[in-house]
């Protein structure tokens, strides 16, 4: 079976997550959209690691989901707290971190 | 395995700066100073009793060897020949006087005297350390590494500016080290390619063949860390701030103790390391020397602030001593040699008397003073005996030295003479005109109730006045440690003085005196 | 092979023994005073005089030992060093403190410590209500130390040490009263002056080194015959530059004047009789040197000549008696330097009215200081006259000194300064001329001093009672006076020429051009002209309290030193200050600036960059697609 259209779905998830994080203000959503790149590439890896038959591909995979879950767990706490203290989660209000 | 003296010498100070920062804040004020003076007086004995057992006939000795980073090749590796042993003794000898002499000056500075007096002790561990180390990159890592005390004695006790002035020597002596660093790496890689594998012994690398252009681009690179240590023209300006806005017996560990890691550097690894490079830089560097030796004692005279003014003037001596080492005879690096260790007591002298009397009036600007003399005249008599001395007056131990880096870059070129010698009347007038302007004519405003100096200054000050005095004119201790080490240098870089023109074989070979 | 008769002697001294083993103490006496005197505090206030005093007594009684032990010995063998230690040696140069003793610093070494003993007991009268008497004779008796250091030594080096030892002693004493900011000022003057000479030592120990070997006196004159005419001109000259700073010889004479701001001892001691001959001595003793190289020569007679007309002409226009007295100290040194400079046939004749010079000058300031003991320290001749009665004994002394140096027939200076016109005339016309016409003014300006002090009207201030000094400084004078007319002795018999050939040479015989006896009335002849002058345009009138302002333009020169201050004040110091602001300036704004404008443009650069945090997640986020995409881009280029 060819691997195109694996490589072809996971390049369009890629870009529907990027286009996400770039485009919304919900800072849920924009993690989510983060989520989405985050598994295109696991779907992309897995998939050249099928076709070249090595479990190389495969053992990144897993360490891409490990880090996805520890930043679900730190990232959701951060926006909760600061939904807590300001009433929004829209990432343009926490702005305060610059020059 | 033989007793390890030299590590013993350079890790004591350590430690006993460690005891002193651990000294509890609740003790008596007084319990880290003495300690501290205790371990500085300690070391001193010390350095005594190897210079003792120095054999002048032996080259490098006390060696000790211990392979440290093998992938470099780096080696934890120490030794000790004339040209280190004068400095160690000049650093053990100038620790105990500062500490001494700045008894009070940690009190009101911004972190606690114990932390003042730690990094003194620390400083001086580190300095020996470099004189002491025979591996370069040992002596990068210690050369780099005196940086940091120095850096919270200027920025933590000080003048107002302090904290700018502590930057500044901080990243101006930090850029230098980064060109001496390029310089290390690619000795690395030279001796890398060599049949031993990469090595750092100095013994090594001397043998080591480096071609022309590496040998030159090295040279450069130690050459112009050294410059900014030493400092010479253009890249001394970090010197006078740091000066004016330590205190006095920061100034003195300074400019008498670490400037001279950067002549000795000269001598130990730009002569020692790259003798070709070294002889074909020689006229530049004689030129330079020459320049700064005449534009440090212009500046001098310029000068309203008095530690800028000693600041300069040791810019000026400095570049005799850089002199004495490039014109590659033996009256000139004797004099060198010598000179490291008289300016370093002459200057130590001078900014510690001059420390005292800023002291008690506040202001550092020479025309806030004036007829000192009348209301402090042992404060007087001390001031003019450190400045006489800086202007190398003959009987003072800085003549012999200057003497003989004249003679010697009068051997090299009488031209270079004729204008370093204009150098001793800008001395001169810089002292003198100092002198006349604090110390004499009608008493100044604010001057009238300053104290003269009190038995605790006047003890730290004598033994350096003593010495100064005694070397003027019985140098001999001295040279018979020098001396063998500047043939053995000369021998290094293949230079051998050449004869007189009528010397006594030439006068008894002559025809006519023989009918 | 027969040598030469004038070739210069070579310096070949036998190892002290016996009597001359106690060389060393000539010099440690007054060492030691100083020290004691210095360090001793103020408990040593009470008695501190004596202590100075009796040890340069000390030391003129074992030179006196010496100098009898030297007579007593044979004329070939009559020069002894002494080996104390090695100074230092670097390479194959070595440098030795050793003490030579001949018959040229035996001779000096009298004058020295005899001359300087009676100024000690002067002081001990003229320093009694200072305060700080104890240190002053403390730094009298270093200055005699380093000035018999300077004699002794038998290295150039040794010399150099004694030569920067007296520049000390008398920085120390110009300023001795340095509360005045005239004293600090000229004090400092004098030594930075001295140091402009001490380039010509150091650099000619240098060229000595290099051309020799050595700087000891024995090497040099053993091999100075085979050095090249080129070195030896160069070394003579660099000396002559060294002698010009010490002995205030034009171009460096600007110091003297200033310098009698210190206490007339001082200038009795240091700047008369004893520091400002060591040029003198530094060429006599170079003879081997000077001998050989002529040309070298020529610029030393030069030099004697112009300062001998500078400082005469000076003397004239003065009213401050104590630089009407050091014009005339410079102009007698140019004699001397004149005489130096005549190579072997003067050398003992320099030597001869320098120690006749010591004592009469040494007399006359000691003279000039008891006046002005009695006039309440002022120093201006217009205030003075008449003053013969009030001081009968300063009067009667100073009368001594001025016939000596005007060199009236049979008192010393006749001698010493006769010998060295003849000498002159001999050798060059016009050099001779250039004396003699010195010798008239000479005349002229002590003959004004001497009216216009004891003679004619009273001018004093109100308030002054002239009264004569005390004994303790009356019976110095005395003793000066009588050696002012009788110094002549040394010439007895030609004894002084005699004694010092085996140091300096046997002259060639060769006559004058016109009888010498000729030559001496001609001397008289000239200065009775400059007496009559002096008596005319002084003596013969009232003399202003105010100096007369609608003068010439000679005169308003001669009164400003010959303009010597204002071009140093024009060429060099102006300039020179100039040099080191704009030095200054341009070491913060240029070299500094450029260290401190790299720190202030990372600074500007950093400023700008950091407008790029804007805070805004989606800024950061659309910058890594892009540097992302730029990342891709860039291996797709390298691998298509």
């Amino acid at each position: 079976m060819s691997a195109t259209p694996f490589i072809v779905l996971s390049a369009i998830l890629f870009s529907i997550g990027s286009i996400g994080v770039l485009v919304r203000r919900n800072a849920i959503v924009m993690f989510m959209c983060v989520e989405l790149m985050l598994n295109a590439s696991n779907l992309a890896l897995i998939t050249f690691s099928r076709s070249s038959g090595t479990l190389d591909g495969q053992i990144a995979a897993f360490f891409v989901m490990v880090v996805a879950a520890a930043e679900v767990v730190v990232g959701l706490a951060i926006i909760m707290t600061i939904f807590r203290t300001r009433r929004s989660a829209s990432v343009d209000d926490a702005s305060l971190l610059k020059y | 395995m033989s007793f390890p003296w030299l590590s013993i010498l350079f890790l004591f100070p350590i430690a006993a700066s460690i005891v002193v920062a651990l000294v509890p804040r609740s003790s008596a004020l007084a319990l880290p100073k003495l300690i501290a003076f205790g371990a500085s007086l300690a070391t001193l004995v010390f350095s005594a009793v190897i210079a003792l057992k120095y054999d002048t006939a032996k080259g490098m000795q006390f060696t000790e060897n211990h392979e440290w980073i093998k992938l470099f090749g780096a080696h934890y590796s120490l030794g000790l020949n004339g040209i280190g042993l004068t400095l160690v003794l000049l650093t053990t000898i100038v620790v105990p006087v500062v500490i001494l002499a700045s008894w009070n000056d940690g009190d009101e500075g911004r972190w606690s005297p114990h932390a003042f007096f730690a990094w003194m002790l620390f400083l001086e561990g580190l300095a020996l350390g470099v004189f002491l180390a025979t591996d370069v990159f040992l002596f990068y890592v210690l050369f780099e590494a005196t940086l940091i005390p120095l850096y919270f004695l200027i920025g933590g006790y000080g003048g107002p500016d302090r904290a700018r002035a502590a930057v500044k020597f901080l990243l101006y002596n930090l850029g230098g080290g980064l060109i001496m660093l390029a310089a290390v790496i690619g000795l690395y890689v030279v001796s890398a390619k060599s049949p031993g594998g990469p090595t750092y012994l100095l013994s090594d690398l001397q043998h080591m063949h480096l071609g022309t252009a590496t040998g030159r681009w090295l040279f450069l690179g130690f050459f112009i860390a050294f410059a900014v240590k030493v400092p010479m023209f253009p890249v001394h300006t970090w010197l006078p701030g740091a000066a004016e806005q330590g205190t006095p017996g920061t100034s003195v560990l300074m400019v008498s103790i670490l400037d001279k890691i950067g002549t000795f550097g000269m001598i130990r690894f730009c002569l020692g390391l790259f003798p070709e490079a070294s002889h074909w830089a020689t006229p530049v560097v004689v030129v330079l020397a020459i320049f700064t030796i005449l534009y440090g004692g212009l500046m001098a005279i310029a000068q309203d602030s008095i530690p800028r003014l000693i600041a300069y003037t040791s810019v000026s001596h400095f570049s005799f001593i850089v002199l004495g080492i490039f014109v590659m005879n033996s009256q000139g690096q004797t004099g060198a040699n010598l000179y490291m260790f008289n300016h370093g007591l002459s200057t130590a002298a001078l900014f510690l008397v001059t420390g005292f009397l800023i002291k008690r009036r506040g202001s550092p600007l020479i025309s806030s003073y004036g007829g000192v003399e009348k209301v402090a005249p042992v404060l007087a008599g001390l001031l003019l005996i450190s400045g006489l001395s800086s202007l190398s007056l003959p009987g003072l131990s800085s003549f012999v030295s200057e003497f003989l880096v004249l003679v010697g870059s009068f051997v090299y070129s009488p031209w270079a003479a004729a204008f370093a010698v204009l150098g001793i009347v800008l001395a001169a007038l810089y002292i003198l005109l100092m002198y006349q302007r604090t110390m004499t004519g009608p008493t100044a405003e604010g001057v009238g109730d300053i104290k003269d100096l009190n038995a605790r200054e006047i003890t730290a000050l004598a033994p350096v006045l003593l010495l100064i005095v005694v070397l003027g004119f019985f140098p001999k201790p001295l040279l018979s440690i020098i001396n063998p080490a500047v043939h053995d240098t000369l021998a290094q870089v293949g230079s051998s003085d050449p004869a007189p023109k009528v010397g006594a074989d030439s006068a008894a070979s002559n025809p006519e005196a023989g009918q | 092979m027969l040598v030469p008769m004038s070739a210069a002697p070579v310096v070949d001294p036998t190892s002290a023994h016996g009597a001359f083993t106690l060389l060393w103490l000539v010099i440690a006496l007054p060492a030691l005073g100083a020290v004691v005197l210095l360090l001793g505090g103020r408990r040593l206030d009470k008695f501190g005089h004596l202590i100075g005093t009796a040890m340069a007594v000390l030391s003129f009684v074992v030179s006196l030992i010496l100098f009898i032990t030297l007579l007593g010995r044979d004329s070939a063998d009559r020069s002894v060093s002494q080996h104390l230690w090695t100074w230092f040696s670097a390479g194959h140069y070595k440098v030795e403190i050793s003490l030579l003793y001949d018959q040229l610093s035996a001779l000096f070494l009298l004058l020295i410590t005899g001359v300087g003993s009676l100024i000690h007991v002067y002081s001990i009268g003229y320093m009694e209500h200072d305060e700080r008497r104890r240190r002053f004779f403390g730094y009298l008796n270093l200055f005699v130390a380093a000035m018999l250091t300077l004699v002794l030594a038998g290295d150039y080096v040794g010399v150099f040490l004694g030569w920067e030892g007296v520049g000390l002693a008398s920085y120390l004493l110009i300023g001795f009263w340095q509360h005045k900011t005239s004293a600090a000022v000229a004090a400092k003057k004098a030594f930075i002056v001295n140091r402009v000479g001490d380039i010509g030592l150091s650099l000619g120990a240098g060229l000595m080194f290099v051309t020799f070997g050595s700087t000891a006196f024995t090497v040099v004159s053993a091999n100075a015959p085979h050095a090249s005419k080129a070195a030896l001109t160069a070394i003579g000259l660099l000396l002559l530059l060294a002698a010009c700073g010490k002995s205030a010889q034009f171009p460096l004479q600007s110091w003297l004047l200033d310098a009698m701001e210190g206490p007339t001892p001082v200038s009795a001691l240091i700047h008369a009789a004893t520091m400002v001959t060591a040029g003198v001595y530094l060429i006599v003793r170079s003879n081997f040197i000077f001998t050989n190289a002529p040309d070298a020569r020529t610029g030393v007679v030069i030099i004697g000549c112009i300062t001998l007309m500078w400082g005469a002409i000076i003397g004239c226009a003065k009213d401050d008696i104590k630089k009407t007295l050091a014009g005339s100290t410079m102009s007698q040194i140019g004699y001397m330097i004149l005489a130096s400079g005549l190579g072997v046939v003067g050398y003992a004749f320099a030597i001869f009215h320098l120690l006749t010079h010591g004592f009469f000058k040494a007399n006359m300031f000691l003279g000039a200081g008891s006046v002005m003991h009695g006039m309440d320290d002022d120093v201006d001749m217009r205030h003075y006259g008449a003053l013969r009665k009030a001081m009968p004994i300063t009067f009667a002394t100073f009368a001594m000194g001025y016939l000596a140096i005007i060199g009236f027939p049979g008192f010393s200076g006749f001698w010493s300064k006769d010998k060295i016109i003849e000498t002159a005339l001999t050798e060059n016309w016009v050099v001779g001329l250039c004396a003699l016409l010195g010798a008239g003014i000479t005349g002229f300006y002590m003959t004004r001093l001497m009216l216009m002090t004891y003679f004619t009207n009273k001018r004093w201030e109100k308030d002054v009672h002239p009264h004569e000094s005390p004994k303790v400084m009356t019976y110095p004078l005395i003793a000066l006076a009588a050696l002012s007319v009788l110094g002549g002795v040394l010439l007895a018999g030609n004894w002084i020429v005699d004694w010092l050939s085996p140091v300096v040479g046997v002259p060639h015989e060769s006559s004058p051009p016109i009888p010498s006896l000729a030559i001496s009335a001609l001397a008289v002849l000239v200065v009775a002209v400059g007496v009559a002058t002096a008596w005319l345009l002084v003596g013969a009138q009232e003399v202003p309290r105010v100096a007369p302002e609608k003068v010439s333009v000679f005169t308003r020169a001669a009164r400003a030193d010959l303009y010597g201050d204002a071009f140093n004040e024009e060429i060099l110091m102006r300039p020179g200050d100039r040099l080191i602001r704009d030095l200054d300036t341009f070491d913060r704004t240029a070299v500094d600036g450029f260290v401190n404008g790299i720190a202030t443009s990372l600074t500007a650069i950093a400023n700008r960059l950091r407008l790029a945090q804007t805070g805004y997640v989606r800024t950061y986020a659309l910058s890594m697609l892009g540097g992302a995409a730029i990342v891709v881009l860039a291996l797709l280029v390298v691998n298509l």
